[in-house]
C-alpha cells in the first residue's frame, strides 16, 4: 500500500537541504573569506529537530518504507541533537586542525541524514542504503586529517572492514527477499509469522548474515576490531560524534529489525545476541583497562557500552525496549561531552589524549576538567548521572526476564570499569600538572556547550523520569 | 531441467572466473576475467528473463566500470617484466575470423527475422519488463532511487576530499 505523503521525510529533507547550503556557500566563498558553515549545519539540524517534534505521535508514513512512528523519532532525535553538540565544538577544532570545514560540515550533515534514515527505515534496502549515506560520510571524516598517519590508518582500515560488513548486510538483505518476496519490515514480519517454519536454514542464513553487518556497525565483540583505530585516530569531535550517532542509528535499526521482523524467530537469535553481548562487556571493559592513550580506553568503553545495550536487545522486554532508548539518549550525551572535552584541549601540535596529559587539569583547566569528571562518572555508572540510570534499567531489564548472568556480567564489568574512569580522575585532580604544555584556548561556545551536556548527564541522573516517559511513549507504537 | 542445467552452468562459470579474477598475477588479464565474469551475471539475469537488469550489468559493469579499472591498470606503474616481442601480425588473422563470425551470425539473424518474424506471444512475455522496474523504481521505491543519488554525492565528495593533493 503506497501512501505519497512526504511529511515523514521531512527531517531528513532538512538535514540534506542544509548540506547542500553547506557545499554551496563553501564553493562561493571568496578566497579568505569566512562563511558561518557551523551556523548554517545548525540552523538545518534545528529545523530538522523541529520537524521531528511536530511529528512525534503523528505515525506519518512516506511510500511504507520511511516510518516516522515515535521509536524513529526518539532515535533521530539523539541524533540530532549528537550533530548540533558536535558543531558547537567543531568551530575551533577545525582552525586548530586545518581540516577543510565545508566539506566537514556537509558530510557531518550527510551521515546526519543517513542516520536518520536509519532510525525510521522500515524496508531492508532503505535500512542498506542509509546505512551506506551515513558509512561512506564517517569514513570520510575519520581520516579527514590527511597528514596524521593514524587517522588514515584508522579511516583505512574502518573503511575495508565497513565494506565487507556491508556486503555481508546486503547478502543478508537478499537472502530475506528470496525467503519472504519483500524487503518491507512489517510485511517480513507477517510472513515469517504466518508461516510458522521451525528454522529454516534459509532464514537462520538470512538472520545470521544481517546480524553480523549490524554487529559490525555497533562494534559488537568479535566484530569490534576496527573501533579502537578508527576512534584513536579520528579527530576527538569526529569520534564523540561517531560514537553516538552512528550506534544510536545502527542499535535503531538493529532493534527495529530484529524486534519487528523477525521477532518470531527470537528463540533463535536471542542466544546468539546472548553471547555477543557477554563477550563485548568482557572485553571492552578487560582490555580498556589496559590503555594509556584516552580515546583508545574510550573506544574500549563504547565496545562494552555497546555489550550493555545487547542486554536490553536479548532481554526485549518492556523495560528492557524503554532502557535500550534511555540508555541510547544518556549514553550519547555522556559520550558527547567525554569527547568534546578531549577535542578541546588538544593543539595545534598535538592531541594531548594520553593519560599523563591529564596530570593536574584541575588546576590549569577547572571547567573542563570538572565536565570531564561527570562525564566519566556517567560512563562508570555511578549515581548521580544519567549513565547510573541507564545501567539500572538495563540489569532490571535483563533481570526481569531471567536473564541473571547477563546482569551479573554488567554489574561486574561495570565495577571493574570504574577503576579506568576514576584513574583519570584521580589523574586530573590529585597529581600536579606537568607544566610544560600551556592550556589551550577554549571558546565561550565550546565551554557553554559542554556545561550543557554536564547539566544534562546530572538532569537525567537525578530526574530520568521525563525522558523515561518519553521512551515508553516511543515503544508504545511498535512493537 | 533445461533451466537448472543452464543456472549450474553459469555459476560454476561465475565461480571459475571470480577465483580467477583473484588468483592471476597479470592485472589485465585479471580485469578481463572480471568482464568475463560479469558477462556471466549478465547471462544469469537473462536466463531468469530479467533482461533489463541484464542489459544494464552489460553497459554498466561490463561496460563502464571495467573500462575505469582498466584505466587504473595502465596509470598505476606496476612492475611487470617486459613482455617479449613478438609478431605484431600474429593476431591479426585471428581478429579477422572472429570479426567474420560475428559480422555473419548479425547478417543470419536479419535474414532469420525478415524471413520468418518472431511470434508477437515470445515479445510479449518480455515486453514491459523496463516498464516494470521504471513504475517499481519511480512508485515504492522512489525514496531508496533519490537517496542513492545522495549515496553518489557524498561518495564524491569524500573521494575528493581524501584524494586532493592541497588541502
Amino acid at each position: 500500500m503506497i501512501s505519497p505523503s512526504f511529511n515523514a521525510i521531512v527531517p531528513m529533507l532538512c538535514a540534506t537541504a542544509g548540506a547542500l547550503v553547506v557545499m554551496l556557500a563553501e564553493s562561493w566563498r571568496a578566497r579568505g573569506e569566512r562563511m558561518p558553515l557551523g551556523v548554517l549545519g545548525g540552523i538545518a539540524l534545528s529545523a530538522a529537530g523541529i520537524a521531528l517534534a511536530l511529528l512525534w505521535d503523528q505515525q506519518a508514513s512516506s511510500f511504507g518504507v520511511i516510518v516516522a512512528d515515535n521509536f524513529g523519532i526518539f532515535v533521530s532525535l539523539v541524533v540530532v541533537v549528537a550533530g548540533l553538540v558536535s558543531i558547537a565544538f567543531s568551530s575551533q577544532v577545525l582552525d586548530r586542525d586545518g581540516i577543510p570545514r565545508g566539506e566537514y560540515y556537509a558530510l557531518l550533515l550527510f551521515a546526519i541524514v543517513g542516520m536518520m534514515m536509519m532510525a525510521t527505515a522500515n524496508d531492508l534496502l532503505v535500512v542498506f542504503i542509509g546505512l551506506e549515506v551515513m558509512s561512506v560520510a564517517v569514513y570520510v571524516l575519520t581520516g579527514i586529517r590527511r597528514d596524521d598517519p593514524r587517522g588514515v590508518e584508522g579511516a583505512f582500515k574502518y573503511f575495508l572492514l565497513g565494506a565487507f560488513a556491508s556486503a555481508f548486510l546486503l547478502y543478508g538483505v537478499a537472502f530475506t527477499f528470496g525467503l519472504t518476496g519483500t524487503t518491507r519490515l512489517d510485511g517480513i514480519g507477517q510472513f515469517l509469522a504466518a508461516r510458522s517454519m521451525s528454522s529454516s536454514p534459509m532464514v537462520l542464513l538470512a538472520m545470521g548474515l544481517l546480524l553480523v553487518g549490524f554487529a559490525f556497525k555497533i562494534s559488537a565483540v568479535p566484530f569490534h576490531m576496527w573501533t579502537p583505530d578508527a576512534y584513536e585516530g579520528a579527530p576527538a569531535v569526529v569520534t564523540g560524534f561517531m560514537s553516538t550517532g552512528v550506534k544510536a542509528a545502527a542499535f535503531a535499526a538493529f532493534t527495529r529489525v530484529f524486534l519487528s521482523a523477525f521477532e518470531p524467530f527470537s528463540a533463535d537469535w536471542a542466544p546468539l545476541v546472548w553471547y555477543l553481548a557477554i563477550a563485548t562487556m568482557v572485553l571492552g571493559t578487560v582490555v580498556g583497562v589496559a590503555q594509556h592513550n584516552l580515546k583508545r580506553m574510550l573506544a574500549y568503553s563504547s565496545i562494552a557500552h555497546g555489550g550493555y545495550l545487547l542486554v536490553g536487545l536479548v532481554a526485549a522486554n518492556q523495560v528492557g525496549k524503554e532502557a535500550i532508548l534511555f540508555y541510547l539518549a544518556a549514553y550519547a550525551v555522556t559520550n558527547l561531552a567525554a569527547f568534546g572535552a578531549i577535542a578541546l584541549l588538544g593543539t595545534a601540535d598535538r592531541a594531548n589524549d594520553t593519560l599523563q596529559d591529564y596530570r593536574g587539569l584541575w588546576q590549569s583547566r577547572p571547567m573542563v576538567a570538572g565536565v570531564l569528571t561527570v562525564a566519566l562518572l556517567s560512563l562508570g555508572g555511578l549515581p548521580p548521572t544519567a549513565g547510573f540510570i541507564g545501567k539500572w534499567y538495563i540489569f532490571s531489564a535483563a533481570v526481569s526476564a531471567g536473564y541473571y548472568g547477563l546482569a551479573i556480567a554488567g554489574v561486574l564489568t561495570s565495577v571493574i570499569s570504574v577503576f579506568f574512569y576514576l584513574r583519570v580522575v584521580v589523574m586530573m585532580y590529585m597529581t600536579e600538572p606537568a607544566g610544560t604544555i600551556a592550556p589551550p584556548v577554549v571558546s565561550r561556545a565550546a565551554l557553554a556547550t559542554l556545561a550543557v551536556t554536564a547539566a544534562i548527564i546530572l538532569y537525567l541522573g537525578v530526574l530520568p523520569t521525563a525522558l523515561l516517559d518519553l521512551a515508553a511513549a516511543s515503544i508504545d507504537t511498535i512493537f | 531441467m533445461a533451466d537448472v542445467i543452464t543456472f549450474y552452468t553459469l555459476a560454476a562459470l561465475i565461480l571459475i572466473f571470480g577465483l580467477l579474477v583473484v588468483t592471476t598475477r597479470n592485472t589485465v588479464h585479471s580485469v578481463l576475467f572480471l568482464v568475463a565474469d560479469f558477462l556471466a551475471v549478465a547471462m544469469l539475469y537473462a536466463s531468469m528473463n530479467s533482461l533489463f537488469v541484464a542489459a544494464i550489468q552489460v553497459l554498466v559493469y561490463a561496460g563502464g566500470i571495467v573500462v575505469l579499472y582498466l584505466f587504473v591498470v595502465m596509470l598505476v606503474n606496476l612492475k611487470r617484466p617486459p613482455e617479449e616481442v613478438r609478431d605484431p601480425a600474429r593476431q591479426t588473422g585471428l581478429g579477422g575470423v572472429l570479426a567474420g563470425v560475428v559480422l555473419a551470425e548479425l547478417a543470419l539473424i536479419a535474414v532469420a527475422n525478415a524471413l520468418d518474424p518472431p511470434a508477437t506471444d515470445a515479445a510479449s512475455s518480455t515486453a514491459g519488463l523496463t516498464e516494470q522496474v521504471g513504475l517499481a523504481l519511480y512508485t515504492d521505491y522512489l525514496i531508496p532511487f533519490e537517496v542513492a543519488s545522495v549515496l553518489l554525492l557524498v561518495a564524491m565528495v569524500g573521494a575528493i576530499v581524501l584524494a586532493r593533493r592541497e588541502l
